[in-house]
């Protein structure tokens, strides 16, 4: 076989296109005579519309239709559910368009369509609601009082879930403990702030009686078979396309968004094409956000710093409705022991409704809300006891001979019980500990402070659950005419190079350069069984179901090649895009073997006259197909995880605060990351480092900044503060590579790992840095200028 | 390698309209826009110049960036009828004819300075206006954040977008 | 997020741009546009007529003279940037307009229509102020020229009437042997200053203070003279305690409550902080500016 192409570096074969600016993203797609769309959103955080007036709306030049609640038929209806728990009391989903009350500034309330997009937003202006505002309870503490105003009308104390789960005996380990220390901690509300807001367009052939979507989703077999559900149209007669998509980061998972399903409809009842291209206006009032979690965590110590035993508690914010049950708590709640072995547990938390726009999973999904609470007690544990901050971990991280670690009692988001499978968790934390030099800090710090600088070593470490099922599948072909190997899967991407790992998994099965490997994804006609890109699980589960799809065409690929070269399978070797005999120059193309393994009755070509029924190539007794076989050289097959992998990682960093200013530099950047196998490292890098850019941005930014009123102050990039090159250090990023006994290819998903820890170095090394000027504490992120200052001024500088 | 461009098509809404003329990608164009047509739209569903993406519409992320009469400016703050008698040049033209990529183009693949790929055109674009500026250009790790400031990545984490920049110098003959 | 409807007109002559708006009491100028097309592609602005004054003549070019830098009001902050004239003639001017935004946002917005936006938290028409510049505007009736402290008046107003188009800003040259510093803290680079300090001093024989001009930006709702610290930084040897003195003297001089960058006692914290930076790297400026003045 040639050079092996798993594990290389090599460059992606989407990258040609997209810098030429050929790429596709979905508001590219022309569709000629198409109709646009605007939304009338409501202005309140909670009103109950007394009544809506769209006369002028309608009768404004270039305006097709105006839609109402009232004008929808069948959709008026409450929105999927889309992961049920039990432990929802009340959950709620939005409507497409509010019927009676509105539940966060940004709901949308009416629906334009018109020739442009500039006439659509002229109308919605001219709609008229009567709304009568309604009292609104913006923070979660009190929101749960007897007496709030009530996001909805129905549910008191605004409480949508309440889950407790425990392992092991934490009232015994609490009893024996020897120090507990205590902490409450608080992350704030952000957004994935994809470049590329979300859009949809829809075209309905009248004629075939089929309807297709363009959607920037990051789920288009799933919005199928959603679509298909509501509008009662087969399956096969509805084809979701996932062209190219500018970043999702889980904000591009949900079904449905009210425009998903509006789009289509109008397009059916219209008769013509119409878009939808979501503003960045919109995208931060109208598309999901995550993050506010507020946790109070207990550690139950010994006096050497081992840590026996854990009680968190904490408040998650859901926003106004809960179409993804309760997946971000539980992770964050599943998460929260991280590496470490407390055997003991229990988490318990409120999920809260708030006048907001929905929670849904955001890249991190609640890990970030886990990691800053353990590691924030960790440290304060670590100063409480006299230890130093890296032996604290290493006298309580998971020793490499323990896995797999199971944690009975606690159930991850897949409904299956949390269990690490495999990592060299003390070699990460050393090899951090060298990279950053922990060891000569203390006098470097000490040397800075000499010259007035304030120098901070932060640390922290995750785990990362990835990987999730049910299921992925591939779909495996070699083209008889060119020889290029076509891949399906269900997945679709945002910038990840799918394309180009799943290209290098076949190249190596099948012998061919990874250039000729093309992965269409994305597209329901192309591939419709699968599930969706979410949870860091595309390279595991797509990447393995890929893997076994194309060992299974590379034997076929030996047998036929055998068959026409005429010696034993074993002595074929498959390399160039050929299959040769070994140590010969005896070879036959792959594209002539796949011709070859389909009987032909017609010669189209030199190569296809090896396949016709007079042939020497076809001579055999029976039917020119055997029973049994298929014709040429494919396969599908699928991968269902048993249960999720689990990557971790540590980083550590220096910081330099200045006092005067309360400015955060991260002056030294350490990450060490473990996701098993590495496919492709320059991508794995790409996704830890673009992880890391948004956790920075979550731990020094980036902030939704909801107001008493519920109305959100920074609804714009200037004032929703997405780093630039400038706000972003350089970070060293090191390898390990500890495979998953998992699956075949030994692999744990990455896409989210880079997010997970920084808020928690970040906080770390600002305490770090400040503690000349008394034991400040910095238990909430994102970290403003403005808490450092008043953390200063309680401390009396 | 210029992608054909679309034809003028019907007037579409109540919008009064008026004759614009610039030229783009070297090709001269005369159309009748509604006054307040973004650049940024007219380039894209006028003329089918769809690499030029659009991010934010004011200003912030930079995805709409062109030359502006060859300085990086951003489409969105433009109107289309301000832009009479300007050139513009966009993502379009900057490969050679057959495809193959310019060297700050050819750069961001080989240092895996893209993902998604929204952000890409604008950061091209104003790194090449940067390049072509006259005078010298700050090189340093600081000076290739600074040129790259003003424009959003989501996905990167810019430091292979920072290695890019140095990668187009070296190819370019300007390091 | 596309603008509402609006007219437009592109005017030759300067006199048919300021008959254009004084028909117009919604009418607004366009020059670059780049504080202005966003407002618009929000809908927060709405103007009902555009006039755009880029073709006519006479509205652009630098000239650097020995009584000021006369700046046009097409000049884009990267001509201005970029000028090697003005870089000789006045140094903080490039230490200021790297600044303002982005290069992409500086090629075409302009320092004109910075000055007639008035954006408190903005750079430009600090700089204005601390130089003591003034811009010349036109209206129906002629030309006038109004001073930087007393055009700007408030948050996005100034003294411009509506009918009247500010035709030049004239920044003066720094005084000889004078240091200069400018230095602001934003939340992000490039983005408004949430606090931005510049300061001229020039120092007599003994080293003292002889001179002192203080300015700062986003602190209250216009760009201002910090004249209490300057009285007392004036006439003294600009150690510490006169530092922490001028610092303590304008903590007053923030005005801007809370937002949602900052809070207004951060703002007297980062405004202090820069107080003293920007004092004490003005004077190292001029004391080598004097040095090499007595070595030659």
């Amino acid at each position: 076989m040639s050079t092996r192409m798993f594990g290389a570096r090599i460059e992606r074969n989407i990258d040609p296109k997209l810098l030429r600016g050929e790429g596709a993203f979905v508001d590219d797609i022309p569709l000629s005579d198409a109709l646009h769309v605007a939304f009338l959103r409501s202005p309140h955080a909670r009103a109950r519309i007394n009544a809506i007036d769209t006369a002028a709306a309608k009768a404004h030049p270039g305006v097709v239709a105006v839609y109402t609640c009232d004008d929808i038929g069948a959709l008026d209806v409450e929105m999927p559910l889309l992961i049920p728990h039990p432990s929802m009391t009340n959950p709620q989903t939005q409507r497409p368009l509010a019927r009676g009350d509105v539940h966060y500034v940004g709901q949308t309330v009416a629906m334009v369509v018109a020739v442009d997009r500039y006439t659509a937003e002229d109308a919605a202006a001219m709609i008229e609601v009567d709304y009568a505002p309604l009292a609104v309870e913006m923070d979660m503490i009190r929101a749960l009082q007897d007496g709030a105003p009530r996001v909805h009308a129905s549910i008191p104390n605004n409480l949508a879930a309440h889950f407790v789960q425990s392992s092991g005996d934490p009232d015994g380990a609490f009893a024996a403990a020897e120090h507990v220390t205590r902490i409450t901690v608080q992350v704030d509300r952000s957004t994935a702030a994809p470049m590329e807001c979300r859009a949809v367009a829809a075209r309905w052939e009248a004629v075939t009686g089929e309807l297709t979507v363009w959607d920037g989703t990051q789920a288009p077999i799933s919005v199928r078979g959603g679509l298909a559900s509501v509008f009662g149209i087969d399956e096969d007669k509805v084809r979701v396309i996932a062209p190219d998509v500018g970043g999702g980061f889980g904000q591009k998972v949900l079904l449905f968004y009210p425009d998903e399903l509006l789009v289509p409809m109008a397009a059916m009842q219209l008769g013509r094409p119409v878009k939808y291209i979501e503003d960045r206006r919109e995208n931060f009032i109208g598309s999901s956000q995550e993050r506010t979690q507020i946790h109070t965590i207990e550690l139950a110590a010994l006096k050497s710093g081992e840590v026996i035993g854990l009680r968190d508690f904490f408040l998650h914010d859901t926003g106004a409705f809960i179409p993804y049950g309760i997946a971000v708590a539980q992770v964050a709640s599943t998460s929260i022991a991280g590496p470490y072995r407390i055997p003991n547990i229990l988490v318990e938390f409120k999920a809260v409704y708030t006048p907001t726009v929905q929670v849904t999973p955001y890249r991190g999904c609640g890990r970030p809300q886990a990691c800053f609470a353990i590691e924030r007690a960790m440290d304060q544990l670590a100063q409480e006891l006299g230890l130093d901050r890296f032996e604290i971990r290493r006298r309580n991280l998971i020793a490499d001979n323990q896995f797999p670690y199971a944690r009975e009692g606690l159930l991850f988001a897949d409904g299956l019980k949390v269990t690490l499978d495999s990592g060299q968790y003390g070699k990460a934390l050393a090899m951090a500990a060298a990279e950053l030099g922990a060891e000569s800090f203390a006098a470097a710090q000490a040397k800075a402070l000499s010259e007035g600088r304030y120098l901070g070593l932060g640390l922290a470490c995750y785990v990362e659950g990835t990987g999730l099922g049910p299921y992925e599948g591939g779909h495996v072909k070699i083209h008889p005419i060119t020889g290029k190997v076509y891949v399906n899967t269900g997945l679709s991407t945002q910038g990840q190079g799918h394309d180009t790992v799943f290209a290098q998994i076949v190249a190596d099965q099948l012998g061919v350069s990874p250039q000729d490997v093309i992965v269409v994804e994305g597209d329901t006609k192309a591939f419709d069984w699968g599930v969706a890109t979410f949870a860091s699980r595309a390279a595991v589960v797509s990447g393995n179901a890929i893997h076994k799809t194309a060992v299974t065409v590379r034997k076929k690929v030996l047998q036929a090649a055998a068959n026409m070269l005429d010696v034993d399978i074993d002595s074929i070797e498959l390399r160039d895009s050929a299959a040769w005999v070994k140590g010969s120059n005896r070879f036959v193309p792959l594209a002539a073997i796949a011709t070859a393994s389909n009987p032909l009755r017609y010669a189209f070509n030199k190569a296809a006259q090896a396949a016709t029924q007079f042939a020497p190539a076809s001579k055999h007794d029976g039917p020119p197909l055997a029973e049994g076989e298929a014709p040429g050289l494919e396969a599908t097959d699928y991968y269902s995880p048993s249960q999720s992998t689990w990557a971790y990682g540590v980083h550590a960093a220096v910081v330099e605060v200045d006092p005067g200013l309360c400015t955060v530099k991260i002056r030294k950047y350490v990450c060490i990351h473990d996701c098993g196998n590495m496919i492709n490292p320059m991508l794995v890098e790409g996704q830890v480092m673009g992880g890391i850019a948004q956790g920075i941005g979550g731990a020094l930014y980036e902030h939704l900044d909801y107001q008493a009123d519920g109305n959100l102050a920074n609804a714009s990039l200037m004032d929703f503060l997405v780093p630039y090159a400038t706000e972003i250090p350089d970070v060293s990023i090191l390898h390990l590579e500890t495979p998953s006994p998992l699956n075949p290819l030994g692999v744990k998903g990455v896409g989210e790992a880079g997010c997970i820890a920084v808020g928690a170095v970040v906080a770390s090394g600002v305490e770090d840095a400040l503690r000349p000027f008394g034991a400040l504490k910095f238990h909430q992120v994102p970290l403003s200028p403005t808490m450092i200052a008043d953390a200063l001024e309680r401390a009396g500088h | 390698m210029t992608r054909p461009m679309k034809q003028a098509g019907s007037a579409r809404s109540g919008d009064a309209q008026v004759d614009v003329e610039l030229t783009v990608n070297g090709e001269a164009i005369r159309r009748s826009v509604s006054v307040r047509m973004l650049l940024s739209d007219f380039l894209r569903h006028e003329l089918g110049l769809t690499g030029t993406h659009v991010g934010c519409e004011h200003g912030v992320c930079g995805c709409c960036t062109v030359l502006i009469d060859g300085k990086p400016g951003r489409s969105c703050l433009t109107l289309a009828v301000q832009a009479n008698g300007y050139s513009i040049r966009t993502i379009e033209s900057v490969a050679a004819a057959d495809g193959t990529l310019h060297p700050v183009q050819q750069a961001f693949k080989e240092c895996h300075g893209l993902q998604c790929g929204y952000c890409t055109p604008g950061m091209v674009m104003n790194v090449l206006g940067r390049f072509e500026e006259e005078g010298p250009l700050d090189l340093s790790d600081d000076g290739i954040r600074e040129l790259l400031s003003g424009n959003l990545c989501r996905c990167t984490g810019y430091l292979n977008i920072v290695a890019a920049v140095r990668r187009a110098a070296e190819l370019l003959g300007r390091s | 997020m596309k603008p509402s409807i609006f007219g437009y007109e592109a005017p030759t002559s300067l006199e048919d741009a300021i008959r254009l708006l004084a028909g117009d009491t919604d009418a607004v100028v366009l020059a670059g546009g780049q504080t202005l097309l966003p407002a618009m592609n929000f809908r927060a602005a709405n103007p009902s007529l555009l006039v755009d004054i880029q073709h006519i003549q006479g509205l652009r070019g630098i000239a650097v003279g020995a009584d000021g830098i006369v700046v046009k009001a097409m000049v884009r902050h990267r001509e201005f940037e970029l000028d090697q004239d003005v870089l000789c003639a006045n140094p903080l001017v490039a230490e200021v307009i790297q600044h303002v935004a982005h290069v992409p946002i500086r090629t075409r917005g302009t320092v004109v229509g910075s000055l007639c936006h008035a954006d408190p938290s903005a750079e430009i028409p600090l700089l204005l102020v601390l130089l003591g510049g003034s811009v010349i505007a036109q209206g129906p009736s002629g030309t006038r020229e109004i001073a930087a402290e007393d055009f700007f008046q408030s948050f996005l107003t100034t003294a411009r009437s509506h009918d009247e188009i500010v035709i030049e800003a004239r920044f003066p040259l720094l005084p000889r042997r004078a240091g200069w510093a400018f230095d602001e803290v934003t939340r992000r680079h490039g983005d408004y200053a949430v606090v931005g300090v510049g300061c001229v001093v020039s120092l007599d024989g003994s080293g003292c203070a002889e001179r002192v001009r203080l300015a700062a930006c986003g602190i209250a709702d216009r760009p201002i003279r910090l004249k209490d610290a300057e009285a007392i930084l004036t006439g003294t040897a600009l150690g510490i305690s006169d530092l922490d003195a001028a610092a303590e003297a304008s903590v007053a001089a923030v005005t801007q409550p809370d937002d949602i960058n900052v809070s207004q006692s951060y703002r007297r914290r980062a405004l202090g902080a820069l107080i003293r930076r920007m004092v004490v790297k003005a004077a190292q400026r001029a004391g080598s500016a004097q040095h090499a003045e007595s070595v030659a």
